[in-house]
């Protein structure tokens, strides 16, 4: 079950290309309230999750990315790109921020989602 | 439609090839199960402890009757094939019942051989088999006093224990002249004799079975030698038989057992065999730990992936007696080409016997303590060259130089349940016992998943295994596999490596695809391994995958703990010069570097640099004529040297311009886990090139060359490799022995467990005594260094990779 989040949809911001963000790669928003990871997966998914692992606050979007996870390159958690949660046995989640892909530009919303889904 | 598969036997080969196909393909196949018991699967190695009463038949009930629902498979309990007609495909049961099939899978097992002796038959004599055999000596074992086992092998001494436990008085005649022939030597045999003794149990040796007397049930047992025993009960142990008579009422061939193929194939190919009922190689198993083995190579071709073959096993054996402690593997007894060394304490009631050929373990035998027993097996079956354990080998695996380990087995024993054992992820003794406890744990990896101990710098591996052996006591199948790289492969790492090159895969892509990777992309672990084999197969063909680079190989930087990165200039052989100096310094100001430290590597170290930085920092440095260090890299770190002969009025040679144009060699290239270097001007040795990768300690006379050191967690000093004369000698010698190691070791194995795995023989015979085969290895080094000194640095600097280092974008 996922939370739902305070959506709004004015926030949108263009934030670059699809093809900016290498496959099985991330690239960083800064912002003033702290980096957001945005990962684009093999099969051209993107994911925005904050940048900051819930183990020790390990910068997410400098892990390697395979399915849809991310590898902490602190201490090797890994992430789920699409909820946030850590792999079990794990425990801990990074927030997530909604993104979409329109015609090849990325537009990300500053809104977080930082409820952790109950899975 | 999916197509019918019919399994013969419901025992443990039979139902493990059914959860393994049920992995891999799911829907492919409508499931008929036939087994003669009137019983669910359940484990048969576990009848002993039922005997015993330690454990009750629902105890080890494997399969109960819902999970065969659950899976939408029919099981027929107590029913007996009793032919198999091939042409229709079909089976027929003892009761007319008959099922079709696509494909057959037999499992039938083995039957235990009876004597031919009279009264073989009368009620009252039974083997040891399944749970019916059980039954039959429980209940002889509440109303009967007297107990004759058969056979001193394996299961007939567990029978014997049951039994006893159970109260009654319990004699054992063995023909041979000692007790489990087949697993023990004489003195270990001896041991395990008196201690069973000091039991209760009695023997006879070199006994002879004549009859076995009695009128309406069995009363008693002659022997040859005319001595009678009373019995109420006799159990038979002498042996099992591979059970095929219905395979070769059926036309398939049969030798000893159901000749099967690699694929577990007979020799009509729809139909299968796994399990003690099969032959495969000349050779027929009875122990599990092979069984599964087949199993998961017949899963796997019934679920048309046939990529796995079965290529045979070697057993060991660990004696279910509780408070006996036995282990034997392979071939103890050895001939004129071995040698032994034995190791007997009879006061504390140890033996232990390794058996070597030309310096590999062939088998052991241990009683008393074996808590090695697993090491030794690992070392048979990796063939390990262990002329450099051999003071150690009987002292077991704890005394070999683990910095400060000691006896694992008494160490962790005496430790509190705060005790930290992994002290890089801070887990303590309580919480790993807890968690294997609650969790039902049995694996090392369950260990490390769950509690992270263990899951970093690995040196408290040994530990963990002692708290798992110690937790849930020893596990029967302790057999170790081939270890797959990664769990998105069943593959080993040599397997991969030789499909990369003998299938000409080119890509991380190829490979997946080719050899079924279970994950679409793999993982962290697999990525980066697959990117360095093929790095290493295709010099300058093959184009490095960033993403399946570690972070700090992919920016050319040391990721540290806040998210800042460090530089380390490479400086040759650590010899540098004022004006180096200068321009460092007014680089580190003009970048306000915080910290500027003097590595352990004869280097200086820049801490501190964000990474929007690195660029622009590398670009000065690549003006001031500096180059990537390579300190992040699994990769050639630093090569060490002293001032040598130029100053020192001890050196003999050089030592600082060997080690120069040992850099300039080998800069550059990607290794399987960093290396180091090191040049010594005398055995002095203050480049300390005796815990280097290669080291090179300079003599009088020339060079000696040292391999398969290393400080860190487990100091290992250098295997000495040979003694040269020429500087370009060492470069050949070095160039051939890095090539080895980049295309034969794992990745992420260093040169030290490497030359361990493999023996120093073997590095000998690639790098000293084949003069050609060493020209070839320097050969295909430079020739891989072609493509590989190019300063990533500077490239980066200018432009390359540049979404490395920025922001995507800035907001807020
Ligand atoms: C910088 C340095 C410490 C220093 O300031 O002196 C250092 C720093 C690190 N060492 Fe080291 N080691 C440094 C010399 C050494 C030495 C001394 C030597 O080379 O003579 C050793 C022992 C010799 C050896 O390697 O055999 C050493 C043994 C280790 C080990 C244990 C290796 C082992 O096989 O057990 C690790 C852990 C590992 O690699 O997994 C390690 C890992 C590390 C890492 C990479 C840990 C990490 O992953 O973040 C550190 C990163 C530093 C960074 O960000 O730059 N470092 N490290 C030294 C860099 C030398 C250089 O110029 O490149
Ligand atoms: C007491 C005991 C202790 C053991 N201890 C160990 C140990 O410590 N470690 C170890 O590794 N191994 C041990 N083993 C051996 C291990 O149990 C066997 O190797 C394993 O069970 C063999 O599996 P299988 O499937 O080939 O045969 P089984 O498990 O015997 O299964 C074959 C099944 O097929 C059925 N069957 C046969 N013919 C037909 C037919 N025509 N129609 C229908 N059904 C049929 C049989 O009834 C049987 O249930 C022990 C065995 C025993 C008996
Ligand atoms: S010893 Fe090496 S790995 Fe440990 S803290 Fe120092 S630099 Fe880091
Ligand atoms: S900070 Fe991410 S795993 Fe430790």
């Amino acid at each position: 079950m996922q939370i739902v989040a305070k959506k709004q949809m004015n926030d949108w911001i263009e934030i670059g290309d699809l093809d900016d963000i290498p496959r099985q790669g991330a690239r960083v928003v800064r912002h003033a309230d702290g980096d957001i990871a945005v990962f684009r997966t093999a099969d051209d998914q993107v994911f925005a999750l904050r940048d900051k692992c819930p183990h020790k606050g390990g910068p997410l979007s400098q892990g390697i990315v395979h399915g849809n996870k991310v590898a902490c390159p602190l201490h090797d958690w890994k992430i789920h790109l699409d909820t946030g949660l850590a792999v079990a046995p794990d425990e801990g989640c990074a927030a997530r921020f909604p993104v979409r892909v329109e015609g090849g530009t990325i537009f990300l919303s500053l809104v977080a989602d930082e409820g952790c889904p109950d899975k | 439609m999916k197509e019918n598969l019919v399994v013969v036997g419901n025992g443990m080969a039979g139902i493990r090839t059914v959860e393994e196909l049920l992995k891999l393909a799911p829907e492919k196949y409508a499931i008929t199960v036939f087994g003669e018991e009137p019983h669910p699967n359940y484990n048969r190695i576990l009848l002993s402890p039922v005997l015993c009463g330690e454990k009750r038949f629902e105890d080890i009930v494997l399969n109960d009757d819902a999970w065969y629902a659950e899976h939408d498979i029919t099981l027929y309990k107590g029913k007996k094939i009793v032919e198999i007609d091939r042409r229709r495909r079909q089976v027929k049961a003892g009761d007319g019942a008959t099922a079709d099939y696509d494909r057959l899978l037999l499992a039938t097992g083995s039957h235990p051989f009876l004597l031919p002796v009279p009264g073989k038959n009368l009620p009252g004599v039974v083997a040891f088999r399944d749970m019916w055999d059980v039954e039959v000596m429980l209940t002889a074992a509440r109303q009967c006093r007297h107990a004759v086992v058969i056979g001193g092998g394996l299961l007939g001494l567990e029978a014997a224990n049951g039994l006893l436990k159970q109260g009654m008085k319990v004699t054992v005649v063995h023909l041979p002249d000692r007790l489990m022939e087949r697993q023990l030597d004489t003195p270990a045999a001896r041991m395990l004799k008196r201690s069973l003794e000091d039991r209760g149990l009695q023997f006879i040796l070199q006994g002879v079975t004549r009859e076995i007397i009695g009128k309406t049930r069995v009363q008693g047992v002659a022997l040859q030698d005319g001595r009678e025993l009373t019995a109420d009960l006799v159990v038979m142990a002498v042996g099992i038989r591979p059970n095929f008579a219905l395979a070769q009422s059926a036309g398939i061939y049969c030798d000893k057992g159901v000749v099967v193929s690699d694929t577990m194939q007979t020799y009509d190919p729809r139909v299968y065999a796994v399990g003690e009922c099969v032959q495969h190689r000349g050779q027929t198993y009875g122990l599990v730990a092979p069984l599964f083995e087949q199993a998961k190579v017949c899963a796997n071709h019934l679920a048309h992936f046939g990529i796995s073959r079965y290529e045979g096993s070697v057993t060991s054996t660990k004696l279910k007696v509780t408070g006996i402690d036995l282990f034997s593997a392979g071939d103890f007894t050895g001939d004129d080409g071995t040698e032994e060394i034995v190791l007997q304490d009879a006061g504390r009631g140890v033996y232990k016997k390794v058996v070597l050929k030309d310096n590999r373990i062939r088998g052991a035998v241990m009683y008393g303590d074996t808590l090695d027993g697993a090491w030794y097996f690992q070392l048979l079956r990796d063939g390990t060259d262990v002329s450099n354990l051999r003071d150690k080998l009987l002292f077991g695996q704890a005394h070999l130089g683990d910095s400060g380990h000691g006896d694992i087995k008494s160490r962790v024993m005496s430790m509190d349940d705060s005790a930290e054992i992994c002290g890089c992820n801070g887990v303590c003794k309580g919480t790993i016992v807890r968690t294997i406890a609650d969790k039902k744990l049995f694996t090392l990896e369950e260990v490390r998943a769950h509690t992270k101990a263990s899951s970093s710098c690995g040196s408290c591996t040994g530990l963990v295994e002692a708290l798992l052996a110690s937790t849930v006591g020893g596990d029967y199948s302790t057999a170790p596999k081939k270890k797959p790289l990664c769990p998105c492969t069943e593959h080993s790492h040599d397997d991969i490596r030789a499909a990369i090159r003998d299938r000409g895969l080119k890509n991380i892509r190829a490979v997946m695809e080719k050899l079924e990777w279970k994950t679409p992309d793999g993982c962290n672990k697999c990525r980066p391994a697959l990117n360095f084999y093929l790095l290493v197969a295709w010099p300058g063909e093959y184009i490095d995958d960033n993403q399946s680079r570690f972070i700090n190989e992919r920016v050319h930087a040391n990721i540290q703990k806040d998210g800042t990165y460090s530089v380390v200039p490479r400086i040759w052989g650590g010899e540098t010069t004022p004006a180096e100096l200068r321009s460092l310094a007014e680089i580190a100001e003009k970048y306000e570097v915080p910290t500027v430290h003097i590595t352990g590597g004869q280097r200086i170290d820049f801490l501190g640099v964000p990474k929007e930085t690195l660029p622009a920092i590398w670009g000065d440095l690549s003006r001031a004529g500096f180059v990537s260090g390579h300190a992040y890299g699994k990769a050639i770190r630093t090569v060490k040297t002293c001032v040598g002969k130029t100053w020192c009025r001890f050196g003999t040679q050089d030592s600082t311009t060997m080690g120069i144009e040992l850099e300039k060699m080998a800069w550059g290239s990607w290794m399987p886990h960093k290396v180091k270097l090191a040049v010594s001007g005398c055995p002095r040795n203050c480049a300390e090139a005796t815990i280097k990768d290669f080291g090179v300690v300079c003599v009088d006379s020339g060079y000696e060359l040292h391999v398969g050191g290393n400080g860190g967690v487990k100091v290992r000093a250098t295997d000495f490799l040979c003694a040269v004369k020429t500087p370009e000698e060492v470069l050949e010698y070095c160039a051939a022995f890095l090539q080895v190691y980049r295309e034969e070791a794992h990745y992420l194995e260093r040169t030290a467990p490497w030359v361990e795995r493999i023996g120093l023989a073997h590095v000998k015979r690639r790098v000293v005594e084949d003069a050609a085969g060493r020209q070839a290895l320097a050969e295909r080094f430079r020739h891989s260094q072609k493509f590989a000194q190019v300063d990533p640095w500077a490239e980066r600097a200018g432009g390359v990779d540049r979404h490395e280092y920025i922001p995507l974008k800035m907001v807020g």
